[in-house]
């Protein structure tokens, strides 16, 4: 049994069905993640497991037990905790404060205060900014504090929502490298959620893709690579021998 | 040297006064933060505690300390017990509504208070500590009443202040009112959290009606003084603590001297004047500060 299950899930805004019955496994400890151009749904998969937006049909399991139609606090106290997009960081809260209040739920005082310390050994730059305004750091910063913020929850599943999102390359490159580190030795599971599908795949084990609330294609990342709508579609690789098929003309195939 | 001890003591009964409205600013700000609410009802909250801690004082013979105390923890009670059966059901509907709900909720509260038994529409006095005590040092005489206000106000917000810096609920009703939806990923509960903050903002009503109770007196009407507690809040830039505090204070000292020292009428427009100056020169309040958010 997989650590998350979701299964036919739909999820409206108002009359507009974001969602339209996705399914997918997240094996523990493993790295999975969602590919998707935006409007496809991302954001809405994640919000709808942590809580925060209610399925209108479908089941997802966590740990063998029903999860939909919970309160996210209780989603949070289970051991899942989202990194959502676009940091929503507390502006007015110091970096430490922040933190902290990733640890919310968290009642041992003394294994907090040595993840804070691991947390600062991830993000260096959160330890010298300690007493610093969230709102006063760099976008980058802020993704940071909001990794590591989530990471002081010590959840058994992290959900990330397109942590690359404005990030300079060489920045994009060191997140993910923590965040394998995070899923090495926190022994976290994670699924990820990206639009910069080359270094989503290199990182994650296990892709899906997702097309308008639609998952169209499921394989090992590996595999995806090589795939060659997802090369053309999300690696941007052009392919030179197909002379007189125009761009514009070529049609996904999915297979 | 006349004129010097006239001063202090229009000084000291504006400051007095000043952290009355301060402490009634602080009650709309802390609820507007969280909820984007503001409650027309806080002046009630005075009412309340003001009525809870006469009757424990002059019928149950309690002290004035423990009627404080006590009526500070009832009108905390009362916060909560309308969060949850009035404010929660209602969490969604336009915030113009529920405004008019708390203005609704005013006068059903001066009204109840006017058919209590013992309570009714007159005006009551009970004795404090303070009563008829004063610091003289020459010339100079301080009324303990009003010293009273203004060292038992700080003692207040130093509470508040550790509260909200120093332990794991205060920040979380900080980031809350920040960012509500970062808060829910926490797994802090908004609904918790505004359930403190009604809590918090009656305490600190009930809290400041039985400091005023000395200066006015006990009666239906006292929480009026509410009004001229929302230019301070507004002063202040409805944003934060000491905001209040301070936007309460200058109105307060400005309205004390304009008693004075302005021909009759002055005072009671002094404050909207103050707030009309200080608006168009700094729109977003003394202590206001400007949205900015991050890409
Ligand atoms: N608050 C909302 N109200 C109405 N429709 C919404 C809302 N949020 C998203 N949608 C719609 O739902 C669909 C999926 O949105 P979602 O945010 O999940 O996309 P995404 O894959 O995360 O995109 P991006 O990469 O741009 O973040 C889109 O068509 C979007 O327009
Ligand atoms: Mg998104």
């Amino acid at each position: 049994m997989p650590l998350l299950q979701v299964r036919n899930i739909e999820t409206y805004y108002g009359p507009i069905m974001a969602i339209k019955g996705v399914s997918l496994d997240v094996e523990e400890g493993d790295i999975v993640t969602i590919l998707g151009a935006n409007g496809a749904g991302k954001s809405t998969i994640l919000k709808t497991i942590s809580g925060v937006m209610d399925p209108e049909k479908g089941t997802i399991e966590f740990m063998d037990q029903r999860i939909d139609g919970m309160s996210p606090d209780k989603i949070v106290r289970m051991g899942i905790t989202q990194v959502p997009e676009g940091r929503e960081i507390f502006h007015d809260l110091t970096v430490k404060e922040n933190l902290m209040m990733g640890a919310y739920l968290r009642k041992d005082r003394s294994e907090t205060q040595e993840d804070l310390e691991i947390v600062h050994d991830y993000f260096p730059v959160l330890k010298a900014r300690s007493s610093q305004l969230g709102g006063n750091m760099s976008g980058g910063e802020q993704q940071m504090l909001a990794i590591g913020r989530a990471i002081m929850a010590t959840p058994k599943l992290l959900l990330l929502d397109e942590p690359s999102l404005g990030l300079a390359p060489f920045l994009v490159k060191e997140i993910f490298e923590i965040i394998k580190r995070v899923n090495d030795e926190q022994k976290t599971t994670i699924l990820l959620v990206e639009q910069n599908a080359l270094i989503a795949l290199s990182l994650a084990r296990i892709g899906y893709v997702l097309e308008l609330g639609r998952i169209v294609k499921e394989d090992t990342c590996k595999e995806l690579m090589e795939n060659e709508d997802v090369k053309e579609f999300y690696l941007g690789v052009k392919e030179e021998s197909i002379r007189g098929s125009k761009r514009w003309k070529r049609k996904k195939k999915w297979r | 040297m006349e004129l010097f001890n006239e001063i202090i003591q229009t000084l000291l009964s504006g400051v007095s006064i000043g952290c009355i409205y301060g402490l009634v600013a602080l009650g709309f700000v802390l609820i507007f933060k969280a909820t984007e609410v503001i409650n027309f009802a806080q002046g009630e909250m005075m009412v309340l505690g003001a009525f809870i801690a006469l009757t424990l004082i002059n019928v149950f013979g309690f002290s004035y300390w423990a009627a404080l105390l006590l009526a500070t923890v009832g009108l905390g009670i009362f916060g909560l017990i309308l969060e949850r059966l009035v404010l929660r059901s209602l969490i969604g509907e336009p915030v113009f509504a529920i405004v008019m709900l708390t203005i609704g909720l005013g006068y059903f509260v001066r009204s109840s208070v006017s058919m209590v038994p013992t309570w009714g529409t007159d005006t009551y006095g009970f004795t404090t500590p303070f009563t008829d005590k004063a610091a003289r040092y020459g010339e100079l005489v301080l009324s303990w009443e009003q010293l009273a206000i203004i060292f038992m106000t700080i003692a207040l917000i130093l509470i508040l202040f550790a509260f909200f810096r120093y332990t794991r609920m205060g920040v979380a009703m900080r980031a809350t009112s920040q960012n509500q939806l970062a808060a829910v990923y926490m797994g802090i509960s908004v609904n918790r959290v505004f359930s403190l903050t009604w809590i918090i903002s009656a305490a600190v009503g009930g809290f400041a009606g039985v400091l005023l109770s000395p200066i006015t007196f006990v009666h239906m009407n006292m929480g009026f003084i509410g009004l001229k507690a929302f230019p301070a809040a507004v002063l202040g830039g409805f944003s934060s603590i000491p905001g209040a505090i301070v936007g309460g204070l200058i109105i307060g000292v400005t309205e004390s001297l304009a008693g004075v020292y302005l021909p009759i009428g002055w005072k009671d427009v002094a404050a909207w004047i103050i707030l009309i100056g200080v608006l168009i020169i700094r729109p977003q309040g003394l202590f206001g500060i400007q949205e900015k958010k991050k890409v």
